[in-house]
């Protein structure tokens, strides 16, 4: 019950104590994670829109230029001109040589024939009336295709001008080489993770892009999320992965360029960090916890020890209190017996001497009679004693003050009771410090506490043991004085009374008033020393007696 | 030889009674009284050897007072002073004023025997002192008579 107040008061400090002390820590650690998070991506966000945009315009500008020089070339030139394969040919040595990235250039008829052609592929002859893009470019005017496999079954794109001349409606139409606008759109790209590649409005790639896919393939990407101008997503990949997209649509044409990159890689600086500050805040952390523990375990079993030394005085207060209140019962009612005790003493030796009158001797029970009044006389005599030591300590109220060698007391007192201890082949041992002041004090008092206490181990030990009589100088105002024995020890339960009056553990009657410890306890209280015990049942006694050394005033 | 004269003061009427029985009976000459008023008017009547006066005597004159008076009419007379535990520092005082001893109640028989006989010994060897002293003084002064009651009261 005690032991769980402390544990539960040990909980609460160290619960309040953490909470105070993380909640700093932790909003501290967050709000800064959190503000450096912001800004880093902020940051990449704004670096990447400024790359697709950049790119975006890069790429634009190429198709522009090429559109330009195609268109400049139809406009100037004549149906007629181009359909002379040697013309077209200097023509797209021309435009090649001033643009490039040409793959081939053909001219178209308004029936879809491909009249004139120069380039890698057989493609002369064909007809385009079919193809998406021939419808597109005869309605627009100008048209960049989309990436198709068309007739050569490679995956292409095409730059388609119309020519109005007189009746006639002709296109020169060139390819664009997919390896140099690729590399072109990819060179944007960034670092291990980096992507960059084109797509059209379906979402379908028009680049080769670095990763998740293949040309002509569909995106997971939806074109959808990115508005008109450019703007940055956050989306998981193919492998699970979360990757920034950044995306710009190209103006001519509704083409996506899009740029992806793993935060990961970009915000390695950043992680790093975060690391560094958890590897902080978890070393804090611990660091916090450890002393709180510390720290509180410490203080709660100070104060633990100090409620137990506070319990212990207070129970020696009580006792004392209640030892002085019995004390003084005692006296009161030992006074009171006095007086009739005497009478009664009296009467029985009157009744003894008149016995040994002569009348009486023919009585019948004369014997009976003597051995009573013996009896009595016995009895009465072991309540004068019982009187006597109850009162013994009340003589002389204050003790009178004459130099005093402990030891020697001691030594006198151990003389006395010598004979009785040898006859129980009971050894008493002596190791008494040898510089032992003078002090000033009471002898007969001293004598007396010893006296009880030696004759007290004797009385436990009963026969064959060992007694200790130990002298020491503790510290500068006090002797201690131990008497041990190896006797059977104070019984638990009994240890709380042994200095109540009339508590006694000799069980042969008579033998103990009961009287003795209480006697030497209130001497030693007046004294201004004190009595204390240690038992331990089966394992002797110990009793210290701790003296004031008072040192005599000089005569 | 005559009886040793023996007064004894104690206001417990049974104690009293049985304590001069029994000292009677021990071949003394012994007398008890209730009070000390009336132990004073007995000690101006007769000369005693020993006076047993317990120094406790509630209403009336206390013992102390009681022994001051005793030593001053009989200085000769010795005086044992029976006494509670609670009355020790008063027969200290008593002994001071002249007393012989002191004995703690309840006391034992033998041992207020074992002081009379004390007293009476010194009662004895003090007597013979001072007829020594008056021989000499006689010896000295051989026109001088003493005056006992005069020696007395100085």
């Amino acid at each position: 019950m005690k032991s769980s107040i402390y544990a539960s008061l040990q909980r609460k400090i160290i619960s309040i104590t953490l909470v105070v002390s993380f909640a700093p820590l932790l909003i501290l650690g967050g709000t800064i994670y959190y503000q450096f998070d912001r800004v880093y991506k902020d940051k990449i966000e704004e670096q990447m829109l400024y790359r697709a945009r950049a790119q975006a315009e890069a790429v634009d500008l190429f198709l522009k230029e090429r559109t330009a020089i195609l268109s400049a070339m139809a406009d100037t030139l004549s149906f007629q001109d181009l359909k002379q394969e040697e013309n077209l040919s200097k023509v797209f040595q021309v435009i090649n040589l001033r643009a490039g990235a040409f793959v081939d250039l053909g001219v178209i008829d308004n029936s879809g024939e491909h009249v004139a052609y120069v380039g890698p592929y057989n493609l002369k002859g064909l007809n385009y009336d079919q193809q998406p893009w021939f419808a597109e470019a005869m309605s627009k005017g100008l048209y960049i295709s989309d990436v198709y496999m068309g007739f050569r079954r490679l995956p292409h794109f095409v730059i388609a001008v119309r020519r109005q001349e007189n009746q006639q409606i002709w296109i020169l139409r060139a390819t664009v080489d997919p390896e140099i606008f690729g590399s072109i759109v990819r060179s944007a790209q960034l670092g291990k993770t980096g992507d960059a590649y084109i797509l059209n409005k379906e979402g379908v790639y028009q680049t080769q892009p670095r990763f998740d896919g293949d040309i002509l393939s569909e995106a997971i990407l939806s074109t959808t999320m990115f508005g008109r101008s450019a703007t940055v997503n956050k989306e998981i990949n193919g492998q699970g992965r979360r990757l920034f997209y950044a995306g710009s649509w190209l103006k001519n044409n509704d083409w996506l360029l899009i740029i992806s990159q793993d935060p990961e890689e970009e915000m390695g600086g950043l992680f790093a960090t975060r690391n560094v500050e958890i590897a902080i805040i978890v070393g804090g952390i611990v660091a916090i916890v450890l002393m709180t523990v510390f720290t509180t375990r410490l203080a709660v079993t100070r104060l633990r020890e100090a409620d137990m030394r506070m319990n212990e005085l207070n129970a020696q207060l009580v006792q004392s209190d209640k030892l002085t209140a019995l004390g003084k019962m005692a006296v009161g009612v030992a006074h009171e017996i006095n007086n009739p005790l005497a009478v009664i003493q009296q009467k029985i030796g009157w009744m003894e001497d008149l016995l040994a009158e002569e009348a009486f001797e023919k009585s019948q029970h004369l014997e009976e009679y003597i051995s009573s009044i013996r009896k009595i006389d016995e009895h009465l005599e072991r309540v004068r004693k019982i009187v006597h030591n109850m009162l013994g300590f009340v003589r002389r109220m204050e003790p009178h003050l004459e130099d005093v060698d402990i030891n020697a007391t001691l030594y006198q007192t151990i003389a006395l009771l010598e004979n009785s201890a040898r006859i129980n082949n009971i050894e008493i041992r002596t190791d008494l410090a040898p510089d032992l002041p003078i002090i000033a004090g009471d002898q007969a008092q001293l004598q007396q506490v010893f006296m009880n206490l030696i004759s007290n181990a004797i009385d436990a030990v009963q026969k064959d043991g060992l007694i200790q009589v130990k002298s020491r100088q503790t510290d500068s105002s006090h002797i201690a004085v131990n008497i041990i024995d190896n006797g059977p020890g104070i019984p638990e339960k009994e240890q709380r009374k042994i200095f109540d009056p009339f508590f006694s553990t000799k069980s042969a009657e008579g033998k103990g008033t009961g009287l003795g410890l209480w006697v030497s306890h209130n001497i030693m209280e007046k004294m201004g020393g004190n009595i204390t015990f240690s038992s331990q049942e089966g394992k002797g006694c110990t009793f210290f007696v701790t003296i004031p050394a008072i040192i005599p005033e000089k005569k | 030889m005559d009886s040793f004269r023996v007064l004894v003061v104690d206001d417990e009427q049974d104690f009293l009674e049985t304590l001069v029985n029994r000292l009677n009976k021990r071949d003394m000459d012994a007398i008890g009284v209730l009070s000390g008023e009336r132990a004073l008017e007995e000690v101006k009547k007769k000369l005693f050897d020993a006076i047993i006066l317990d120094i406790k005597m509630p209403g009336g004159m206390d013992g102390i007072e009681a022994l001051r008076e005793i030593k001053r009419i009989q200085p000769l007379a010795e005086v044992i002073l029976l006494t509670g535990h609670a009355s020790v520092e008063t027969s200290i005082e008593g002994m001071k004023l002249g007393a012989f001893d002191y004995l703690l109640k309840p006391v034992k028989l033998e041992d207020l025997m074992m002081k009379l006989a004390e007293a009476f010994e010194k009662k004895d060897s003090h007597e013979q002192k001072i007829r020594k002293a008056r021989i000499k003084d006689l010896m000295r002064f051989p026109g001088r008579v003493f005056d006992q009651e005069k020696e007395d009261k100085k």
